[in-house]
């Protein structure tokens, strides 16, 4: 797996010594919260890990709440409950952080990626991601990304792109294969391009950090 | 070949290598994506030869599966909640008339209040209706389960239904191995059914039947079920043998050796009870579970098998006889009337409720410590509960019950468990 240039690589162990890695996407209908769960079971799959993804479910309206899931594990996932302690959340729609209970159950030492063109001190969150480790908590504008790369707001391929940088759980690659897989051609290498543009971006924030950190 | 597929498109893909002649569906919520993915492929000339119709309800999918299989067509369906009910009439008589239909249920909860999430209230409406019903544990169980119950369905002549926790698992991405075509075919022999509906030679089916048959023609029913109770595992060693995996049976031990304390379950609630079980053996807890994947014929003796060396037995059910308790846990109850073992029921996951694997660690820690009531209502909210029996009691005039707890709430599923 290409983790050179990730951060916190170490997936958090679970009592009983097993490593499994749960992934919480909250979003709005419309805006592929479902699907970016799905690409990233497929992702992991393809790297021949155990992984599992699900909607939290519910009518499917445009611009309502929607959750999904994801859980990455080396061997067989049998739970079906749904995230309640998520190793990373994801978000892709900021105007959420007033109606949803986005945090719930976010541990201290949780990955946090933001779909947003402000930083944390910009969203009002700066206080509240003080007790976080900070290495693990990005905002990333995906949505600008996406318009910018397929025309169109849809902010979860380049997001999953983000993922992939800050947490190190997945390779860009597999990640844009499971986007090729899913979509078009055409659409598919333009999602492809936005995940890759999200990981570079992310990935220089990170670098910024370490050497901000080193000084 | 293992891929990464939602269940609903597993099941679909497998059902179609089952080589069916008649699908029919009213494609309207609640329906799954199973349908959609069927229909497509019979449009792409994939499926094929197979007539894809489109019904005008659920009552007319079941008439028209009917009339398909009475003609010697393999037929399936698929259907949840409310469409079930809607089409029951029409699911005794595919029982009565013996005719091997095999339908998905996506199960989901019954109104009202409007629910469209999981529990097993559906299924447990046509418990009685004369079908066998098989409940999968995970989606590729409810795959392979459809290649049994096709060849189960045809061999005895009673229509299958195969149930699977609706969203749960109908919308879970895993990974999945779809019976291959080849294998399928192995098999599952071609549909020889045991009378056919042919205009060259009129005969009628269905006829009135008095008194002075028609118990007899329910204890032939009952007896093709008997009968299911050998063949099924039969069926499952053939399975097993042939594909290379353990899906069907009657029932599925997990731990069971030495357990104490033994919950009783079906469907997908079984992966997080064991790892519940896991981390509560690790604490040094004798628990085990026993899943039930076949509910109708109950398997009486291979439950009573199950359980004789439990001394607490917990049944975990989505499903609950209003006045009465748990449905499941009668039938255990029955099933285990001459051991000595103290029984409890705990209804779980209505209405889509989640089930958290912490809730039930604490069950079985209860259980174990014989702190656990006849039936719990797990994750039971008595605040709500209390604020609308004051409500009731206060005044005449209080109102729908269920207004009156969204109002309590504020706003629907907005919770994550």
């Amino acid at each position: 797996m290409n983790r050179a240039l990730g951060v916190g690589v170490v997936p958090r162990q679970r009592e009983g010594g097993q490593s499994m890695f749960q992934v919480r996407i909250h979003g709005r209908g419309g805006q592929g919260v479902v699907t970016a769960a799905e690409l990233l079971s497929m992702a992991a799959f393809a790297e021949g890990r155990f992984s599992q993804a699900f909607p939290s479910f519910g009518s499917e309206r445009t611009g309502a709440p929607v959750v999904s899931f994801c859980r990455i594990d080396d061997r067989p996932i049998r739970s079906r409950e749904p995230v309640i302690v998520p190793n990373a959340l994801v978000i892709q729609d900021v105007t959420l952080l007033h109606q949803v209970d986005l945090f719930a159950g976010f541990p201290d030492d949780g990955y946090l990626l933001i779909n947003t063109s402000k930083n944390f001190e910009e969203l009002g969150l700066g206080e509240f991601v003080r007790r976080f480790d900070s290495r693990r908590l990005r905002t990333c504008p995906a949505t600008e990304l996406a318009q910018e790369h397929l025309g169109r707001p849809l902010p979860n391929a380049a997001l999953l792109g983000g993922f992939a940088a800050l947490t190190g759980q997945i390779t860009l690659e597999a990640i844009q294969a499971a986007i090729r897989e899913r979509f078009s051609a055409v659409a598919g290498e333009r999602n492809a391009a936005a995940a890759a543009a999200a990981y570079q971006l992310v990935n220089e924030t990170t670098e910024e950090f370490s050497h901000a950190s080193t000084d | 070949m293992l891929r990464q597929i939602e269940g609903s498109r597993a099941v679909a893909e497998t059902v179609a290598r089952c080589r069916p002649e008649v699908v029919c569906a009213y494609p309207i919520s609640p329906q799954t994506h199973i349908i959609e993915a069927i229909g497509a492929m019979v449009k792409a000339g994939t499926l094929s030869p197979c007539e894809f119709i489109n019904v005008e309800s659920e009552f007319a999918a079941m008439s028209v599966s009917i009339g398909a299989s009475a003609t010697g067509a393999r037929s399936y369906t698929a259907t949840a909640s409310q469409g079930l009910l809607f089409m029951l009439e029409a699911v005794y008589n595919a029982s009565g008339l013996g005719l091997p239909i095999v339908m998905t249920l996506a199960n989901r909860a019954i109104g009202a209040p409007i629910n469209i999430w999981n529990d097993h209230s559906d299924a447990m409406a046509a418990r009685d209706a004369g079908w066998i019903q098989l409940f999968a544990e995970t989606n590729q169980e409810a795959a392979d389960l459809h290649v049994q119950a096709f060849r189960l369905a045809e061999e005895l002549s009673v229509p299958v239904m195969v149930c699977m926790d609706g969203f749960i698992l109908t919308h879970a991405v895993e990974g999945i191995d779809v019976p291959e075509q080849r294998d399928v075919d192995d098999f599952l022999p071609p549909y020889e059914p045991r009378h056919v509906l042919d205009p060259q030679h009129p005969t009628s089916i269905g006829a009135m039947v008095g008194p002075e048959a028609f118990t007899e023609v329910r204890y032939l029913s009952h007896l093709r079920q008997l009968d299911a109770l050998e063949l099924i595992p039969d069926l499952a060693a053939r399975f097993a043998a042939a594909f290379g995996r353990d899906s069907g049976g009657l029932v599925h031990e997990y731990r069971t050796e030495d357990a104490a304390t033994v919950v009783v379950a079906m469907g997908s609630v079984l992966g997080t009870i064991k790892d519940a079980v896991d981390r509560r053996r690790d604490a040094g807890d004798r628990v085990g579970v026993v899943g039930i994947t076949t509910f109708r014929p109950f398997p009486f003796d291979a439950v009573r098998r199950a359980l004789r060396g439990a001394e607490t037995v917990i049944v975990v059910e989505k499903a609950f006889s209003v006045g009465f308790g748990g449905v499941l846990s009668t039938d255990v109850a029955m099933a285990t009337h001459d051991q000595s073992l103290s029984l409890r029921t705990v209804i779980a996951g209505l209405g889509g409720r989640a089930i958290l694997q912490d809730s039930l660690e604490t069950l079985l820690v209860d259980g174990v410590q014989g702190r656990l009531d006849g039936v719990t209502f797990l994750g039971l909210d008595h605040d709500i509960v209390d604020r609308e029996r004051q409500r009731i009691a206060s005044q005449r005039r209080s109102g729908s019950t269920a207004e009156n707890i969204l109002g309590d709430l504020g706003v629907v599923a907005s919770r994550i468990a």
